[in-house]
């Protein structure tokens, strides 16, 4: 019997090893923020931050906060030496242009054709997209982070999403805390499963039609 | 070269006519016009239409009011064209009701129809919102094989931005993230209030380091 306890920490994990030295990360507010956290030593990554600047550094120390220089949360950061600012404008062309390598998005709702449902709950919740929309449209690899099971216990995996669309057919990759998924046609692939949970928990515990392949691995946070 | 006005930030606030489109830069209120903002949630100008990224952040029981937020507290805005307004319940909530009317537009296309507006463009064709609700309503052209949704061109009357520097014939140098929106507003809108820290004397700012030249820039507010 596995019981599903919730672990962003291993989603976060997981996620930052999908970078490669040289890729342009946008992280989105919340769950995504922490990948940047374990991006492992080796691996070199560039931050943007949808607010203006690619280069994004840690957090300032108490006292050197800066009001003129803020993350797309409006967090105090700080900038590594070369990086750069810019417009909004430059940044949403950086974005849509295709010079994003890799986001990572939360999630409320993703679906085996790979649509994202996170910006809007009708009648109760309604945030905007902010630059979610622009961020799937346009970045190469779109990532998806989301707890497996929702507080209730539903699967945030779905079939197909019944919230309004972030973007259609967007998302190429989800990780949760018990599996990494690729979106492949009309179908989620189970490429590794997160130990103690097994392929077959996992295909048991997601309202969607899950693959698994003969070369699905087990992987350890 | 000619020297701008520099002006109160109530004398600013009066510039902004009932009922005008007003631009304000900005990002959560970071780099946004402060003083010439509490002026104008001060004189209480109402039955305006807001475009701004956001509607910034409006939790009085932390003691954190930003930005534009008094201003739609006060119930200014007749409408809100904006990518966000998750850090202000009260612009939820006159969403909900009724009361305001918000249209919520994707950043990088706000960004773009602010930025088409002021180089005199009808509007762009982007892939940003197709398939969902933003598309509602729009035209879906087709160019070099890829579908694009059409989004107008959206120009306003007054921009009200913030600046770090500004030379006195109106030469801007914003600082860092707080550049966001800042110079696209400069050029869409009739009139351009432009609040600076400092105001230093013509040909002190290396024209290299120029973001937003003089003559875009009608008026200066020393924050």
């Amino acid at each position: 019997m596995i019981e599903y306890v919730e672990s962003k920490e291993n989603i976060a994990r997981r996620i930052a090893r999908i970078f490669k030295t040289g890729d342009v990360v946008n992280l989105g507010i919340g769950l995504p923020t922490l990948v940047a956290n374990y991006v492992p030593a080796e691996v070199t990554v560039i931050l943007q931050s949808e607010n203006g600047l690619i280069g994004l550094g840690p957090a300032p120390e108490k006292g050197r906060e800066d009001k003129d220089l803020t993350n797309a949360g409006g967090m105090p950061v700080t900038l590594l030496a070369g990086g750069a600012y810019f417009d909004s404008a430059t940044s949403f062309g950086i974005i849509r242009g295709g010079h994003v390598d890799c986001t990572v998005l939360g999630v409320l709702e993703v679906d085996q054709e790979g649509n994202l449902a996170n910006y809007k709950i009708p009648g109760k919740m309604v945030p905007g997209m902010g630059g979610a929309m622009d961020l799937v449209a346009g970045s190469r690899v779109v990532v998806a982070a989301t707890t497996h099971l929702e507080k209730t216990g539903g699967s945030k995996l779905k079939r197909r999403c019944t919230l309004p669309l972030t973007a259609e057919h967007g998302v190429d990759i989800v990780v949760t805390d018990v599996g990494y998924f690729e979106v492949k046609g009309s179908h989620f692939v189970l490429k590794e499963y997160f130990e103690p949970y097994t392929p077959d928990w996992i295909v048991e515990h997601t309202d969607a039609d899950v693959q698994v392949p003969p070369d699905c691995k087990s992987w350890r946070a | 070269m000619i020297e701008k006005p520099v002006i109160s930030a109530a004398r600013a606030a009066k510039m902004v006519g009932e009922g005008a489109v007003v631009h304000v830069g900005g990002f959560l209120a970071c780099g946004s016009p402060r003083g010439v903002l509490a002026a104008l949630a001060e004189l209480g100008t109402r039955n305006l239409t807001l475009v701004c990224n956001d509607t910034a952040v409006l939790d009085e029981k932390n003691g954190r009011v930003t930005g534009v937020a008094p201003l739609v507290k006060n119930r200014q805005f007749r409408k809100m064209i904006v990518s966000h307004i998750g850090t202000n319940p009260e612009s939820q909530r006159q969403m909900n009701a009724g009361e305001t009317e918000v249209v919520l537009v994707p950043q990088g296309t706000l960004a773009e129809r602010v930025r088409a507006a002021g180089c005199g463009l009808g509007g762009i064709l982007t892939a940003t919102g197709l398939g969902t609700e933003v598309q509602e309503g729009k035209q879906v052209v087709e160019v070099q094989g890829r579908k694009f949704l059409v989004e107008e061109a959206l120009p306003g009357d007054v921009a009200l931005i913030k600046a770090r520097k500004a030379d006195k014939a109106g030469n801007l140098v914003y600082s860092k993230t707080a550049r966001n929106f800042n110079p696209l507003m400069a050029m869409a809108c009739k009139t351009v209030i432009a609040e600076v820290e400092e105001i230093v004397e013509i040909g002190e700012i290396d024209p290299d380091q120029i973001h937003t030249p003089s003559i875009l820039v009608d008026y200066l507010v020393k924050a």
